[in-house]
């Protein structure tokens, strides 16, 4: 059932009205940061009201303007976008309120801007997550693009400019070719509607011409999704302040790339035309190789947040893999870990952003019994990195059953394989971490100077903590019914065809 | 007597008897001359404006207004349809706009400069719209010299390196214009008559002729110089950069569009695109197109001065129109109308604000910006709305023109030509984002300045405000671009692409 609804853009709206009004309120923090977090609650109430009619299998669809003579600007809230938009709009509340005490005590500059740029993104994630279309994903994809980037040149120095050149480039490059694979795409079905199962048929065009558009647009998404070896942007953006890395790599920027490619594999060509392409094993391919590699370089980096940078790559891997085998329960199991890594990566950064606030320390071998002043901030990054390594109670490790399933049942057990090895891999490069934190000394020579941090970032850190733990016990406790969607959104990509089997 | 009917001819009679009349007024009082110009501007505007409702209210049939009443093919006839009807609103828009950002930089001039620089400006405006207006081709060529010879004028006045600019474009336009005259006479000789939509029927015998081909080849020469496409360029680069900074707007946005309309009203109206010589020639268009596109990005890649690396862009924006038309379909045709409409806005900000900067502080060098947005914030932010349109992010009015030249390349199976528009918009992203990156993050750069900011936004209101229009104007254009292509464009169509 279709509803006219003016919802989707009724949030869009209000995160562009908070960028808005917060720079028009330059000469008062307080106000300003009022903006923000009015705007991030009233977001998350817009969405939350709409997850109910999407449980009981409806969508909100709104036409705000025509983008040329017969698509529209078009918002669609189907299960898979409501997954996205809830998640996001749910980790905005948290992060906002981080971000003000992380700006403020780490004493940063330009704070209007990177408020407003901030709100900016996360209205350009609301409306790629809700498209319904694939110029009107790319709208927004290519806003996100613009809007981060300012994020990521916050330093304004020149690690920082050489940084969001490399960013740029990278998501420029993807946007276009992403653009020329629309083109195409258009021309081919005469429509780019999203449709559940995919709206690209054998018959349409020459299997080459079909291969060709699939890497066209699979690279689109790979490029934002860091899929190696077009990754590059992402440790090099590092240089951001830690809210952004944490709003890039956990929630905004890398989850559209994850998503992007989600929605090209199961709502543009689905599943059914790429196993006869047989395509996407090349896909499925390179994401292992990510995972692993990946995993491997993160054990050799020092710098925390680096560190993290490179499992981020490596999660996002385990989302496009889940893609790529096409199976109902891979799927299933991607859209989870979609919600999963967010939270759990989120958390990561946020502690990993408290220790630069109070300790200025940026490398791990100089963190030595930091646990023991700072207890919260380590315990709920062990509980994160538990859930990274897929411990069960924690929500990593539902997402990551559901992939181990998935790919037996597509009859492709190495990639299980590929996951049990990451999941020793990730203990293996962030327990050390907790380890050091907890129980080795302090250095007693030099004692280290411990600044102080506001309440409002330690919050936000035990809420995502603790919001891993309750979704990793019974992910259908509360509104945002994720388990649920994810159910939804797999059932609908692969209706009617069960891959191995069922 | 029924004002309204007579609304095309008022769009070229009222600034050109502004114009005539402007020096005497200017005698009288210095600023008596251009307000009546500025009057005449507006009057043409709402004339535009008159007509297009006019013409969609006939449901886009083209209306013939016959001059003194004579029936052509004896008389002159203005024909007005849709296409040129918004091309004629986007021109005297522009040159109203541009018209009252003028006044700053003239303010110390005498009545004889002041009362000059708003005749010449008038007289370019008569240029351009009655190029776009009329149906008849020698009466073009008329408007052609008018726009030519005022062009001249204004870009001469510029100062310092504009006269030798100026007389480099003089001998080249006039060779542009000479070669219009030849095919004006091969036209006559074969059909003989002047009226463009009697040559439409009566040219169609000789469509195979050699004949044909060369009189054909004179107009795609001619309008290639005159709308500088590669690699008939030489002569605009220096043309744009030492133009007078006020006009440098106009110039920059209307002067080299319309020579591209002519082009287009010539080979899809008149002659019909579906004959061998004219495949022949859009294949050369194409040709030219997409090198002047590379050409032009890579060019103003590697310019250190603002004005320079603008007009080097133009020519390979240029290229995006020639290559609409090139590829002679009905998506190709509507990217290459909407790049025109769309490009005229986005060039005109940008030397809005450029020449700002020059009002500002004497300062041309893009490497000298550091910190303009706290200085001067209403430009900065046009500036940015200027360069996302210019590479294409929607939804700023430059993508849609590149999606609908897309469409034209994918159906007519010219997969070359998207490769070139997705490096084409990579490379204005770097060499314009070099932009907006010395204007936010750069160290303030030390500028004398030469005025002092009258307002807390850096420039005066006259100036500040033709800034803030164009600048929204990119981006209303591209929220309002279907609305532009279905109930305009697509009404407009020539009768060669419709199956």
């Amino acid at each position: 059932m279709t509803v006219i609804d003016a919802r989707p853009f009724l949030a869009i709206g209000i995160a562009f009205l908070a960028a808005l009004l917060v720079s028009v309120s330059n000469k008062y923090p307080n106000i300003r940061e009022t903006w923000s977090a009015i705007g991030s609650v009233t977001m998350f109430g817009v969405i939350i009201s709409m997850v109910g009619g999407v449980l009981d299998g409806v969508t909100y669809e709104y036409t705000l303007f025509q983008l040329t003579d017969n698509i529209g600007l078009t918002m669609r809230v189907d299960p898979a976008g409501m997954i996205f938009a809830a998640l996001a709009s749910m980790l905005w509340i948290p992060i906002n309120f981080y971000s003000i005490g992380y700006m403020r005590n780490n004493h940063e500059g330009m704070q209007t801007g990177y408020f407003a740029a901030f709100a900016l993104c996360i209205g350009a994630t609301m409306g790629i997550a809700m498209a319904s279309n694939l110029l009107t994903f790319f709208v927004f994809y290519e806003i996100l693009t613009i809007s981060s980037y300012p994020l990521v040149l916050h330093e304004r120095d020149e690690e920082a400019l050489l940084a969001s050149r490399k960013y740029l480039a990278y998501t420029l490059v993807s946007g276009q070719l992403f653009l020329a694979g629309t083109v195409g795409v258009y021309c081919i079905a005469g429509t780019m509607d999203f449709t559940p199962g995919g709206f690209l048929r054998i018959d349409m065009a020459p299997a080459w011409v079909l291969q060709l558009l699939f890497v066209l647009m699979i690279m689109a998404g790979s490029v934002k999704a860091a899929v190696m070896p077009l990754h590059g942007w992402l440790p090099a953006a590092m240089v951001a302040p830690t809210p952004v890395s944490a709003l890039l790599h956990a929630v905004a920027v890398v989850k559209t790339g994850a998503f992007a490619v989600l929605r090209v594999l199961g709502f543009v060509f689905g599943p059914k035309l790429l196993a006869e392409l047989g395509i996407a094993d090349f896909l499925a391919w390179a994401a292992a190789i990510t995972i692993l590699a990946s995993s491997f370089i993160a054990i050799r980096q020092d710098n925390l947040k680096r560190r993290l940078a490179f499992s981020t790559i490596g999660q996002l891997s385990y989302i496009v893999l889940g893609g790529a085998l096409l199976t109902p329960l891979a799927f299933k199991g991607a859209y989870l870990h979609l919600v999963a890594h967010a939270v759990m990566k989120i958390t990561l950064f946020m502690c990993a952003g408290c220790i630069i606030v109070r300790t200025h320390l940026h490398d791990i071998s100089e963190m030595d019994g930091i646990g023991h002043r700072m207890p919260i901030t380590m315990g709920c990054f062990a509980i994160a990195s538990l859930g990274i390594a897929g411990t069960p109670f924690i929500v990593g490790f539902i997402s990551k059953w559901n992939l181990a399933m998935g790919a037996m049942q597509a009859g492709k057990p190495l990639f299980v394989a590929v996951w049990v090895a990451s999941a020793i891999l990730a203990m293996a490069y962030l327990m050390p971490v907790v380890r050091m934190a907890f129980f080795k000394p302090e250095p007693v020579k030099d004692p280290r100077k411990y600044g102080s941090i506001s309440y409002c970032m330690l919050i936000p850190i035990c809420f995502t903590a603790i919001l891993a733990l309750i979704l990793g016990v019974d992910p259908e406790l509360f509104p945002p019914d994720f388990y649920k969607l994810c159910e939804m959104a797999s059932a609908g990509i692969t209706a009617g065809w069960g891959g191995g089997w069922k | 007597m029924n004002l309204g009917a007579h609304s095309p001819v008022f769009i070229v009679l009222l600034p050109l008897s502004a114009s005539l009349l402007c020096l005497a007024l200017s005698r009288l009082n210095k600023h008596l001359g251009a307000w009546v110009v500025q009057l005449s501007i507006l009057g043409a505007f709402a004339s535009s404006v008159a007509s297009l409702r006019e013409v969609l209210a006939e449901g886009g049939k083209s209306i013939h207004y016959w001059m003194g009443n004579w029936a052509p093919p004896i008389g002159i006839e203005f024909a007005i349809d849709p296409l040129n009807t918004s091309v004629l609103c986007m021109i005297t828009f522009i040159s109203l706009v541009v018209s009252f950002y003028s006044r700053p930089f003239l303010q110390n001039e005498d009545w004889l400069h002041y009362g000059g620089y708003y005749t010449l400006y008038g007289l370019l405006t008569v240029g351009l719209c009655g190029m776009t207006v009329t149906g008849d081709v020698f009466n073009m060529y008329v408007y052609l010299e008018i726009m030519s010879l005022s062009g001249y004028g204004l870009i001469a006045l510029g100062g310092k390196k504009s006269m030798v600019a100026a007389f480099r474009y003089l001998l080249v336009g006039t060779i542009g214009a000479s070669l219009y005259l030849i095919g004006i006479g091969y036209i006559y000789a074969m059909t003989g008559s002047l009226n463009m939509a009697d040559i439409g029927q009566r040219i169609q015998p000789f469509v195979h002729t050699p004949l044909f081909a060369f009189a054909v080849a004179c107009f795609l020469i001619a309008f290639g110089i005159k709308m500088a496409l590669f690699p008939l360029h030489g002569w605009q680069p220096d043309s744009y950069t030492f133009s007078h900074p006020g006009a440098a707007g106009f110039i920059s946005g209307c002067m080299s569009k319309v020579p591209a309309y002519a082009m287009l009203r010539y080979f899809f109206y008149v002659f019909g695109v579906h004959n061998s010589v004219m495949e022949a020639l859009m294949n050369v268009l194409g040709i030219m197109g997409i090198c002047g596109i590379l050409i032009g990005s890579v060019m103003a890649l590697a310019q250190y001065d603002f004005r320079r690396m603008l007009a080097y862009s133009s020519v390979a924006q240029l290229g995006y129109i020639a290559v609409g038309m090139a590829l002679g379909n009905v998506h190709g045709f509507i990217g290459a109308v909407l790049h025109l409409i769309n490009h005229a806005f986005m060039k005109c900000c940008l030397f809005l604000v450029v020449g700002g900067i020059t009002y500002r502080y004497g300062e041309v060098n893009l490497y000298r910006l550091g910190g303009l947005n706290r200085k001067m914030p209403v430009s900065s932010i046009a500036v940015v709305l200027a360069v996302l349109s210019m590479v294409g992010i929607p939804p700023t009015c430059g993508f849609f023109s590149k999606w609908y030249l897309m469409l034209g390349a994918y159906e007519g199976g010219q997969n070359i030509y998207i490769a070139v528009l997705v490096i084409s918009s990579l490379l204005n992203a770097v060499y314009y984002f070099r932009i907006i990156e010395q204007m936010f993050i750069q160290r303030e750069a030390s500028l004398p300045e030469i005025h002092e900011a009258e307002t807390g936004l850096g420039l005066p209101v006259s100036m500040l405000v033709p800034i803030a229009v164009t600048g929204l104007a990119i981006l209303f254009l591209g929220i309002y671009s279907s609305t532009l292509v279905t109930n305009i464009i697509n009404i407009g169509l020539p009768e060669v692409l419709i199956k």
